[in-house]
């Protein structure tokens, strides 16, 4: 099967203070899936996902994304795939302050070089699906944490990546949003040619997951199929 | 992304007032102290430039500026006069007499005699009030507005009025607006033979002798070719104005002064306007790590980083020489203050010091993106 991400022995040493983060982990992520990353604080489950996306530099090991050894790339090369291909949630939603909401969804099109004003309009019609259509305009200051991650989203989904990584998505938002967040993070992003991997500790969205990787002490343990009992629609994009 | 990193910069309004703040006045401090220094140097030689009449000045070797003069002898008028292409030479005295209104009120004054024939020398087309001419008739004078309003602070300027010259009476015949000299003192014009009366009798009193060369002669060379002939300095009137600048410059503390204080100005500028672009880079670095994990190339951040630079510069710049030109629009009123002005090639230092600034300010702040990890925007 033709796999999205494929990690093996992979290990990564933070020089200073010698921490190894990543011990010697395997781990096959597939396309059309929801793969959840699970496991204590502390367990390498950040450093795995920046790893993965080329953000950081593996120590040893192999690691392949969407059949590129991002390791073997240059560093332009690598920042040009991410640029196509990974789209970002990250926990603390990291959206440009001085932007609109329409505007930070369109920055990764305007980064890959299309003209402002449809990059926008794309932005505020994909924030309409989103159930944002009213607030394309307010600054991210100007709305709640769950439209901020709403609004990140969009921007991870807008430019048609392959791989979508979040980092934490729902930790910084209470039970009820984190839940509407997951839903609409799976109507947006799930297709048969992309894989989405959410790293959490949050218990309450696992059953949105397709697989989860249960990781400790800088290895994932096990990896188990869950089945997305969650998943009311499945509409892919 | 242009449009994405001036949004950054204005996006956050206090920060961006505060840094076009900090280059408009650190600008303005620049460009006005340099403008200010610039003038009053130039005022050393204000009595120089305002001889627009002649192209050469004569005078003894020993005389090394226009304020302490070496007289020169009769003769010496005639030997400048002998000098091939000379077209003519006329005898200037400078002196300073006491001048006194009839009130008692008294000044010491920069007297220039000038030649009876022809009146070289005279402020033409400087004249307030009066005409030329009239400095023809008995015991006839022109002051400078300054000197006039020093006497007489108000009212309508008025001729005729009587004054005492070294204890000689004068009237006043015209009020010119003269260059204003390096000290306070009124300026006065009258004739030669009247001038050498009003001080005190000496041999020599001849202080430099005028000359304008035949035309299609380079005054320069004519100026060699006449301290060759004579022994005499002769100078352009430009070489003369450096040389008298040149003196104050070297011979008094006003270099000094105002290097101080163009020096911290330069200081203050660089590391407050420095410090602050810096520190707002370092601010937005979060934001600039979100956009290299979305895969914002280094080139296209480096780029950002300059235009908001050059942006919050060129405003901040052109606040600051705005405030300039303004501040010696209002001083140039002042009669303290009059002739003091923008100095062009002050503008366009400042313009480059600031320039310099924002590079280098954006530089050290490009360096710490560039550096950084994208992996920090996982961080909380
Ligand atoms: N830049 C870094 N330098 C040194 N140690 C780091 C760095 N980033 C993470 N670590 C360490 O690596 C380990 C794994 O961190 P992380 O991947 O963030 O864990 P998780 O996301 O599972 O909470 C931790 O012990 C953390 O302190
Ligand atoms: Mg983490």
């Amino acid at each position: 099967m033709n796999l999205a991400v494929s990690a093996r022995a992979l290990t990564k040493t933070f020089q200073n203070g010698g921490v190894h983060a990543l011990r010697g982990v395997d781990l096959d992520i597939r396309y059309g899936e929801m793969t959840l990353l699970v496991g204590p604080s502390g367990c390498g489950k950040t450093t795995l996902l920046c790893v993965i996306a080329g953000l950081l530099d593996k120590t040893d090991g192999e690691v392949t994304m969407l059949g590129q050894r991002i390791a073997d790339q240059s560093a332009r090369d690598r920042v040009a795939f991410r640029r196509r291909h990974v789209g970002f949630v990250f926990q603390q939603f990291n959206l440009l302050p001085a932007l609109t909401a329409a505007e930070n969804v369109a920055v990764p099109l305007i980064a890959a070089g299309h003209k402002r004003e449809p990059a926008v309009k794309q932005g505020v019609e994909l924030l309409a699906r989103l159930g944002m259509a009213e607030r394309a305009t307010a600054l991210p200051r100007e709305l709640s944490g769950g439209q901020q991650q709403r609004v990140a989203l969009a921007r991870a989904v807008i430019h048609q990546p392959s791989l979508i990584i979040c980092d934490e998505p729902t930790s910084a938002l209470d039970a009820v949003t984190g839940q509407q967040v997951m839903q609409l993070l799976t109507e947006v992003s799930l297709r048969e040619d992309r894989a989405v991997v959410v790293v959490t500790h949050d218990s309450r969205i696992f059953d949105f997951a397709d697989t989860i990787a249960h990781m400790e002490d800088g290895r994932v343990e096990r990896v188990v199929p869950h089945g997305a009992p969650a998943r009311r629609v499945a509409t892919p994009t | 992304m242009h449009f994405i990193a001036l949004r950054m910069l204005t996006g956050d309004r206090a920060k961006y007032l505060g840094l076009i703040f900090t280059i408009a006045f650190a600008s303005f401090l620049l460009a006005n102290q340099v403008s200010i220094f610039a003038g009053i140097i130039k005022r050393t030689a204000s009595q120089i430039v305002d001889v627009v009449d002649a192209d050469l000045w004569i005078m003894d070797p020993a005389t090394e500026y226009i304020d302490e003069v070496k007289p020169l002898k009769e003769t010496d008028l005639l030997r400048v006069r002998g000098v091939a292409d000379v077209a003519w030479a006329v005898r200037l005295f400078k002196s300073l007499p006491r001048i006194t209104a009839p009130d008692g009120r008294f000044r010491q004054a920069i007297l220039l005699g000038l030649d009876d024939a022809t009146l070289i020398g005279a402020p033409h087309g400087k004249l307030r009030l009066g005409r030329l001419e009239d400095l023809r008739d008995p015991d006839a004078i022109l002051i400078d507005y300054a000197g006039y309003r020093y006497f007489w602070p108000d009212g309508e300027l008025e001729l005729g009025r009587t004054m005492e010259m070294n204890d000689r009476r004068v009237k006043i015949v015209g009020i010119v607006d003269a260059s204003a000299p390096f000290a306070t003192f009124p300026v006065v014009f009258s004739r030669y033979s009247q001038a050498v009366l009003f001080v005190g009798r000496e041999r020599n009193q001849m202080s430099f002798v005028l000359a304008k060369a035949a035309p299609g002669v380079a005054p320069a060379a004519l100026a060699e070719r006449i301290s060759q002939a004579t022994g005499l300095t002769a100078l352009t009137g430009d070489a003369w104005a450096w040389r008298t600048m040149k003196y104050y410059l070297k011979n008094t503390g006003i270099p000094v002064n105002f290097g101080i204080t163009i020096g911290i100005a330069l200081i203050v500028g660089i590391v407050v306007m420095g410090q602050t672009f810096y520190l707002f880079t370092i601010e937005n670095l979060k934001q600039f790590g979100a956009l290299k994990a979305i895969g914002v190339a280094d080139r296209t951040l480096v780029g950002m980083i300059l235009l908001q630079a050059l942006t919050v510069g060129v405003i901040g710049y052109s606040i600051g020489m705005g405030i300039c030109a303004a501040f010696f629009e209002i001083t140039k009123h002042n009669l303290p203050t009059r002739g003091l002005v923008v100095l062009p090639e002050a503008f366009i230092g400042v313009a480059v010091v600031v320039l310099a600034i924002v590079i280098v300010a954006s530089l050290l702040s490009i360096r710490r993106v560039l550096v950084l990890e994208p992996a920090v925007v996982f961080r909380g």
